[in-house]
């Protein structure tokens, strides 16, 4: 068991280590500047969306990663509904390459 | 028409839209269907739409999550991702672009080598469009020689059969991957994820464009299993790169979820669409997807190396890459349309013949 606890954190450890710079490499280098939101303008959801951000960079991040699975797992299961009120079969299909 | 344009709290543009949701789609559809995330499609269109370069690569990763996420699901329950061996693969691609990263870093000490690596990315795209056609052509010929001699030739029978020889090599760990119908060494697939992660490493590319080839190829995993399991990995890197990105402040989530509400119907046309097109089907248009993606690396070496005609370049490759966007968008659209059609009409006729 200890064995195993030891692999799950070593390769949490990895992850941790070597997803950062796989994903910055995906595009340009960011620089490093500060950007704050302007929310002079902003009203309602939007401005305390923009003072999130402006306020605490950790709270924005920990909701922008629950948002983005819980919006894909809804559009998902919308999607879901729709097409198998339309018909599809959704759970089978054959493997063939040709 | 003011309400065709959304203001974009954190990066403080307006932007218009439906722009967002057609992205979203053509991504959507293309990402589902191929198994990538394809960031080298929608960098250039959030950069048209007026996005600054800030905020268009970490709101892309984060849309890339979500889409990724509902794609996976869904090819999940069709039992095309094999997680054993997408966990086994996330492990060498992480360590073998680190590799990759630490190496270009080091070459690029000794000097300027960006221009190598656009070529290297070049020569491997060339690559991987020749050994896609080839196996295409390979298959056509085993199917037209079984045919002459009155034979069929098997269902899930490909042209190129590297992976074959792979499997021979019988260093323990012996691993049975069910979902991809394969028994070989754990080291193949520890020994290509590290490979293509350290291709990623150096050209400095998310990976899908070589992953999803090297698992059809090198790892011998049916074409839509190679699908399910490469956007799976895109999933896991997707969703920390969006956390990454957004502590830094580089994500506009607004952006992001409008961008969501098209990548997930275009997430779902894809991914449904692999139903009805056969691997081969699949091979081909991901073929033409890397020469599209290919040809956009050539003017951008063109716009360097000819800086008179940069914007023309320039230009003429975005155009290339939305082009090609739409373009394969609407055929994987249309082949999914036609294969529902069908699956429809064969349900009725099955209906109204008991």
């Amino acid at each position: 068991m200890q064995k195993f606890w030891k692999k799950c954190v070593g390769l949490s450890l990895m992850l941790w280590a070597g997803l950062p710079g796989m994903l910055f490499a995906a595009g340009e280098k960011a620089t490093a500047v500060v950007i704050v939101a302007d929310t002079r303008n902003l009203k309602g959801l939007m401005g305390w969306w923009g003072n999130l951000y402006n306020e605490s960079h950790l709270l924005f991040t920990l909701l922008t990663v629950v948002l983005i699975p819980l919006i894909g797992v809804i559009f998902g299961l919308l999607a879901d509904v729709i097409m198998q009120r339309i018909g599809i079969d959704l759970k089978s299909r054959e493997l063939a390459e040709h | 028409m003011e309400w065709l344009y959304v203001h974009m709290p954190i990066a403080g543009v307006e932007i218009f839209w439906p722009g967002l949701i057609i992205l979203g789609i053509g991504v959507g559809i293309i990402g589902g269907f191929f198994g990538m995330g394809g960031a080298w499609m929608v960098t250039p269109g959030l950069n048209i739409l007026g996005f600054p370069m800030a905020f268009a690569i970490g709101t892309d990763i984060a849309h890339m999550a979500g889409k990724s996420l509902i794609a996976t699901m869904r090819h999940g329950k069709f039992g095309n991702v094999d997680y054993k061996l997408g966990m086994i693969m996330l492990v060498g691609t992480i360590v073998g672009f680190e590799v990759g990263a630490q190496m270009i870093m080091w070459l690029e000490r000794l000097g300027n080598v960006e221009i190598v690596v656009r070529y290297l990315y070049l020569v491997l795209l060339t690559f991987i469009a020749w050994m896609v056609f080839h196996d295409v052509s390979t298959r056509r010929k085993k199917q037209q020689a079984a045919l002459a001699a009155g034979q069929e030739v098997d269902k899930l029978a490909t042209g190129i059969e590297w992976h074959k020889t792979f499997h021979k090599i019988t260093i323990p760990p012996m691993v049975h991957f069910k979902t991809a119908g394969i028994y070989c060494s754990a080291w193949l697939p520890i020994f290509v994820s590290f490979f293509t992660g350290w291709l990623a490493g150096i050209l400095g590319i998310g990976g899908g464009l070589i992953r999803m080839p090297a698992l059809i190829y090198l790892v011998g995993c049916p074409t839509h299993v190679a699908v399910g399991t490469d956007l799976f990995e895109v999933m896991i890197s997707g969703l920390y790169g969006a956390a990454t990105y957004t502590f830094k402040g580089r994500t506009e989530l607004v952006a992001a979820i409008i961008m969501l509400v098209g990548a997930a119907i275009g997430a779902q046309v894809g991914t449904v669409a692999t139903k009805y097109i056969k691997g081969y089907g699949i091979r081909i248009a991901f073929g033409i997807a890397v020469i599209g993606c290919a040809l956009s690396i050539v003017l951008k070496l063109l716009a360097k190396g000819i800086p008179e005609f940069k914007l023309w370049f320039d230009g003429s490759a975005t155009v290339l890459i939305l082009g090609l966007v739409f373009a394969l968008s609407l055929y994987i659209f249309i082949q999914m349309i036609k294969g529902v059609k069908k699956e429809l009409a064969a349900k009725k006729a099955l209906v109204s013949g008991h």
